[in-house]
């Protein structure tokens, strides 16, 4: 295995090709002819910034912060409608997923109103557990996560907390998987290798 | 020994299309240098007049006795510059061509490489060249009857072109009556005159006209011959009826008690008899009898169409024929299909009850459909106050057919008129890109407007009649996005009309390889030049027509079946047809009569003399594409033009090139 | 026939009425379900978000201590995400060396490694309905679901994203008559075609043959119709819902209230429209938004939507005739108690006194049923031997246009109009 080189800066891409270049597989992101079916088929479209096909316009203008602070990555829900629905197999999902990578990878949320950070931090808090414990965790999740953005809305769904938990449905502590360290190797190394060639 | 070999070489410019990465003047200069070249030129185009006769008159003047050029594909020029030959007394075959146009400089960019590259083009046809040897051409008398397959407007027209030139057609039709889709249509855009005014008066002069021979209910079963020279043979299928004893009054289907509902013609929404023809003003006016529906053929009993009949004309005991005639030339216009929508589970049609495809609209809406003109809803009854028109049905979609299928926009906007005239509906289109590119095409699109259409550019996601919002409930709800303004829009309506594109027809594929032409990917079929020869193919004698060849509107296909009628009797009157002289030729000394070569020729040229005991090629089947030549256990067949010492010198020039340029 | 089973996270305490009930049905089914020794969480659809290689290695590491038991090579998810994940993180490796490497050098510090397409990883309805067979339930269904009117619930991560879409359709060669298209549009899926075939011969052997190759399509992307056939199995009635593999809103809740909540909204009215008595679903996300969310959502929107959500594994085991105990019945928040009363079955009482009050007031209408018998006898189910009829979907080009009008709707009458 020869020595993983990381690579730093060669000449800036503009956003288009980052944005291909970090998506896996082919992406198709550049045969879009707008015609808006990834925008009239999202369940959450109606509540996005701009809709995936605007998305799309702006990363071909090299629009990156429009984009990157847009909440349309976002409210992705993974449905996949759009994916499967695009009549130019445009890789929509996967292409929501890279721009949060890089969202987060290049600092974007950080700078973000707290409604907006709302998302990543949802995932960051998910992926804190999983990385610390090796499962996910759910009350320890929606606790953090209710406290952090939301201390009053906790009540609204608090019964629904209680009917979870009143049902075993609900564990009150983490469970750590047996060989951890195995696997906080793998993911530590993962993560050094996230963006290389 | 021979004489002396002397060879002209031409380098052609092709403006800049070679002479902007080729550099032509060196290629010129360095073929001046090759072995027997006596001479060597470049010109700026030298398919142009004044470059022909540059050929002709060197060939007169320098005592060339052979030629050749380096420019683009032979397919495009390999004729007139073996014309250039024969106006200056060579024969045509010591010729050869060098494509330094598809072959080099369209498809590299480096220069330096391109003018190498061309070098070894014209350094192997120079050395082929000399081995090339003067052949004749065979002349084969052209028999001046036609066979046009679809009895649509494409196919109506050119059979009426063509016997109105007093030449013999015989139009075979897979339906019961001439009319295809157009007989089935309301009004055309963009003029808005009625389908069947226009189509029908033409349907009548093919059906009465004393130079075509009509075989609806029919199907080509086999084609074999060549250009001049066809043998089709037609399974004229049993009607159970008496074509000549049958009036065409109409009692057999008024009497007919079995009902059937009529997917064909009214596209499922209306009934016709099982006696039947498929409308009113079918040509020919002679019913036929649905054996698979008829209560007679399922039970034995009834016979009510026979005992009314009162001219006897009902024939039970009625068979399948099979016909042979011969014609010169052959005319496909077997048209198209439509989409089926069923394909698109997101648009609800076959779920949705008033989620309508552009065909059943067509039928609704025509005053001699199911409904008498009446556009109402699933129901029978009621009249849609809101109308959603879909764009792009299936096409330009990767899912299903990826092409823009040309008449949805303008069928589309021609609904919404229809739509707005005759209900006063609030009528919306989704469309991708309005695409209306003919003539009085845009200002429809304008005029549309300005009656009040609302177009929303946007690809539809989803027809539901799932309510979710107020104001939707009973409706169906059309959701997209506005892409004009980047919002999600549900908009409620109460029937929605599915522009549905054009596809081949499903057996397409197969008519293709009964008459020896070929399919795109698509499965249309493929015209011999997309622009500069659109209705012939690349067997002689085979034209095509229509939208067979691709999505078209009426226009159009009309266009194209005067066109191919054209090519027709161009071929017609010549009279005879000139067979290429590059055909196999079976040496009676070696061959062993082994028979390997006879199944692998696909034009079935081969035969076998049982007496002699060997191989024979009908050098006017021959179309010396080589295959027996390969199968030739004994070496015993050799294509004229395509000898090995011919193609070993090409390889050798070639290389030796190359290697001349590795060297240095 | 065996399997590596990765029940993933939400098995483990929220949707526990999954695990156990599938570990019930497993026996009955002949399934034998080998758990991924110390499996780990598959990141669901945050950690992609954050990080693809650290994403891609957190799911390997599943496949990697999967592959390391060679007793089969087939993996089964019960939850969609999960298999989404595994499957397309193999999929993944396997177009793109680039990453295959990234990933197994990844895997390599922690002393692992995964060969890329070495294991097939499917859905548990996948395996119950093209590996057990339709045919097969069918013949052991003791308490048949009889009355029973159920919305089948896909939702989305099951049917998509369609990885075989583009390979196989595309420029008009996917046509009616092709066969294939009809055996799509019949809810018979390519895949189970090709496993039945291989079944046929050997069915510990299927799984062999196809391990290496992409699995084809487990069934259509927009109106999928695998569950509705199971459930029809099982001798319920299976309503036609049209949101049946529309989306229920994933982590939304978290995200944003507004838009969360009106997913699950849509999808309960929907079920309520059509009259349903439950919905059944395949995947713990859809059930814990559409069950655990109905109550925060009816607040939301002041609407008093009482629809239970049950799993499917629930459902055979219940046409089984196992106890509903023994399924983790009871664990659901919207009681399925009324609705089960209706085959005979009496639930577990609802611990949440509060809800299960609610949903008795604002109990559905009950549609009128012609016989309440509660259990068929045996003898009787074996006469659909072939399972039940495909329901083809309605198709307009026959004389019978009613469409997929639910009852709860008015029909269309078909235009009864003869030519002049």
């Amino acid at each position: 295995m020869s020595a993983v080189t990381v690579q730093t800066t060669v000449e800036p891409l503009n956003f288009f090709e980052q944005v291909v270049a970090a998506t896996p597989g082919e992406s198709h992101l550049e045969a879009c002819i707008q015609c808006g079916t990834c925008g009239g088929s999202c369940p959450s479209g109606a509540d996005m910034d701009h809709t995936p096909r605007a998305i799309f316009a702006l990363i071909k203008a090299d629009m990156k912060e429009a984009v990157l602070h847009s909440n349309t990555p976002w409210y992705c829900v993974s449905c996949y409608y759009c994916t499967v629905r695009c009549p130019q197999d445009i890789h929509i999902t996967d292409i929501m997923y890279t721009l949060k990578r890089i969202a987060t990878q290049e600092g974007m949320v950080k700078n973000t109103p707290r409604e907006k950070a709302k998302a990543p931090n949802f995932s960051q808090a998910f992926i804190t557990w999983v990385e610390n414990y090796g499962r996910s965790f759910e009350l320890g999740l929606m606790g953090v996560h209710m406290l952090r953005h939301n201390p009053f809305g906790a009540f609204k769904i608090a019964d629904m907390g209680v009917g979870l938990v009143a049902k075993g449905r609900m564990a009150f502590t983490p469970t750590r998987i047996k060989e951890f360290d195995s696997l906080a190797a793998i993911l530590a190394k993962a993560k050094e290798l996230e963006g290389s060639e | 020994m021979a004489e002396e070999t002397r060879i002209g070489v031409y380098i052609c410019h092709c403006g800049t299309n070679i002479a902007g990465v080729v550099d032509v003047g060196e290629v010129s200069r360095w073929a001046g240098e090759l072995p027997n070249v006596i001479l060597s030129r470049d010109y700026k185009f030298m398919c142009s007049s004044p470059g022909q006769e540059l050929i002709a008159k060197d060939i007169k003047a320098q005592g060339l006795n052979r030629v050749v050029v380096a420019s683009c594909s032979p397919h495009l020029h390999e004729s007139t510059f073996r014309g250039a030959c024969v106006s200056g007394g060579l024969n045509p075959y010591l010729f050869e061509m060098a494509n330094i146009r598809e072959q080099d400089s369209w498809v590299t960019t480096d220069k330096l490489e391109a003018t190498k590259k061309a070098k070894a083009l014209v350094a192997a046809a120079v050395y082929r060249v000399s081995y090339q040897k003067p052949l004749e051409s065979l002349f084969v008398p052209m028999d001046p009857s036609v066979l046009v397959v679809g009895g649509g407007v494409a196919g109506v027209q050119a059979a009426l072109e063509i016997a109105n030139s007093r030449r013999h057609v015989y139009l075979v039709e897979r339906e019961p009556s001439l009319g295809g889709h157009m007989a089935q249509l309301d009004k055309t855009f963009p003029t808005l005159d009625c389908s069947a005014c226009i189509l029908t008066p033409k349907m009548t002069d093919v059906g009465k006209h004393k130079h075509v021979t009509l075989f609806t209910w029919s199907e080509v079963e086999s084609v074999s011959g060549y250009v001049g020279n066809f043998t089709v043979t037609i399974r004229k299928r049993a009607r159970y009826i008496h074509e000549e004893l049958c009036t065409g009054c109409g009692i057999c289907w008024e009497k007919c008690p079995k009902k059937v509902l009529d997917d064909v013609f009214e596209t499922g929404l209306g009934y016709r008899k099982a006696v039947y023809t498929p409308f009113p003003q079918a040509v020919p006016n002679i019913p036929v009898i649905d054996r698979p529906n008829c209560t007679y053929f399922i039970k034995g009993t009834c016979q009510a169409c026979k005992k009314f009949c009162p001219t006897g004309a009902i024939k039970f005991d009625q068979q399948d024929e099979l016909l042979t005639v011969k014609v010169g030339s052959i005319i496909l216009a077997t048209g198209y299909e439509v989409f089926d929508a069923r394909r698109i589970p997101q648009y609800g049609y076959g779920r949705l009850a008033n989620v309508f495809t552009s065909m059943e609209f067509e039928r609704l809406t025509n005053a001699a459909g199911p409904t008498g003109g009446k556009v109402v809803l699933r129901d029978g009854v009621t009249t849609p106050k809101s109308v959603g028109i879909i764009h792009c049905v299936g096409s330009r979609d990767v899912n299903y057919n990826n092409y823009c299928s040309a008449i949805c926009c303008m069928q589309s906007l021609k609904f919404a008129h229809l739509v707005q005239e005759k209900l006063g509906a609030q009528v919306y289109e989704f469309y991708i890109d309005i695409r209306t590119p003919a003539k009085a095409y845009d200002e429809f699109y304008q005029r549309v407007l300005k009656e009040g259409a609302q177009l929303i550019r946007g690809r539809v996601a989803e027809v539901t009649n799932e309510a979710c919002l107020p104001g939707e409930d009973g409706k169906l709800i059309i959701q997209v996005e506005d892409t004009l303004i980047g919002k999600q829009r549900r908009i409620p309506v109460d029937m929605v009309i599915l522009s549905v594109g054009l596809q081949a027809r499903a057996d397409a594929k197969e008519v293709a390889i009964k008459f020896g032409i070929s399919c795109s990917v698509d499965e249309w079929f493929i015209e011999k030049h997309p622009k500069l020869d659109p209705v012939a193919t690349m067997t002689d004698g085979v034209f095509v027509a229509g939208a067979c060849q691709g999505p078209k509107d009426i226009p159009s296909s009309v266009a194209q079946g005067s066109a191919a009628a054209a090519r027709v009797m161009s071929l017609i009157g010549q009279g005879e047809i000139e067979i290429e002289a590059a055909t196999a030729v079976v040496d009676d000394g070696t061959c062993v009569g082994c028979k390997e070569c006879i199944p692998t020729c696909p034009y079935q040229a081969i035969s076998f003399i049982e007496y002699v005991r060997k191989a024979y090629i009908n050098e006017a089947l021959c179309k010396g594409c080589g295959t027996c030549v390969g199968a030739c256990l004994s070496k015993s067949i050799n294509l004229k033009h395509f000898t090995d010492d011919q193609l070993v010198a090409e390889m050798v020039g070639a290389m030796q090139t190359m290697k001349l340029f590795e060297a240095s | 026939m065996k399997y590596h089973y990765y029940p993933g996270c939400s098995l483990e305490y929220n949707a526990a009425a999954y695990h156990v009930s599938t570990l019930a049905i497993a026996g009955a089914l002949g399934l034998e379900l080998l758990e991924i020794d110390d499996w780990n969480c598959c990141g669901a659809t945050e950690y992609i978000s954050l990080n693809l290689a650290a994403a891609y290695a957190l799911i390997a590491r599943n496949l990697a201590k999967a592959a390391q038991n060679k007793a089969t090579r087939q993996v089964v998810a019960p939850c969609s995400a999960c298999y989404l994940n595994l499957r397309k993180c193999d999929q993944s490796m396997r177009e793109s060396p680039k990453l295959d490497k990234k990933i197994n050098t990844a895997l390599a510090a922690g002393g692992l490694a995964y060969q890329a397409g070495s294991l097939a990883v499917r859905h548990l309805l996948d395996v119950v309905v093209n590996d057990v067979g339709y045919a097969a339930i069918a013949a052991k269904v003791t308490r048949p679901l009889k009355g029973l009117r159920i919305a089948p619930y896909y939702g989305c991560m099951i049917v998509r994203p369609d990885f075989e879409k583009s390979r196989e359709v595309g420029s008009g060669k996917w046509r009616v008559g092709s066969g294939e298209w009809e055996a799509v549009q019949s809810g018979a899926s390519t895949s189970s075609a090709r496993l039945d075939k291989s079944a046929a011969g050997q069915s510990g052997a299927a799984g062999q043959n196809t391990a290496s190759t992409s699995l084809g399509r487990l069934d259509k992307c927009e109106y999928p119709m695998t569950l509705d056939i199971l459930l029809k199995n099982l001798g319920a009635e299976v309503v036609e819902y049209p949101m049946k593999a529309h989306c229920c809103g994933g982590h939304m809740t978290q995200i944003s209230e507004k838009t969360g909540f009106e997913m699950i909204r849509r999808l309960i009215k929907g079920a309520v429209e059509y009259e349903a008595d439950l919905i059944v679903t395949l995947c713990p996300m859809c059930q814990l938004n559409l069950d655990g969310f109905q109550g925060a959502m009816n607040r939301h929107f002041k609407t008093k939507y009482s629809m239970p959500v049950l799993y499917f594994t629930q459902m055979i085991g219940l046409a089984l005739g196992m106890n509903a105990s023994d399924l983790g019945i009871g664990s659901e928040l919207v009681s399925s108690r009324a609705a089960l009363a209706k085959i005979g079955v009496e639930a577990p009482a609802a611990e949440k006194p509060a809800a299960a009050k609610k949903a008795s007031k604002e109990a559905l209408p009950m549609p009128k049923m012609p016989d309440p018998t509660p259990a068929l006898p045996i003898a009787k189910t074996s006469d659909r031997e072939g399972g039940y009829p495909t329901p083809a979907l309605p198709i307009a080009k026959t004389g019978d246009r009613e469409g997929g009008v639910s009852p709860a709707r008015s029909a269309a009458p078909e235009i009864a109009k003869s030519k002049e």
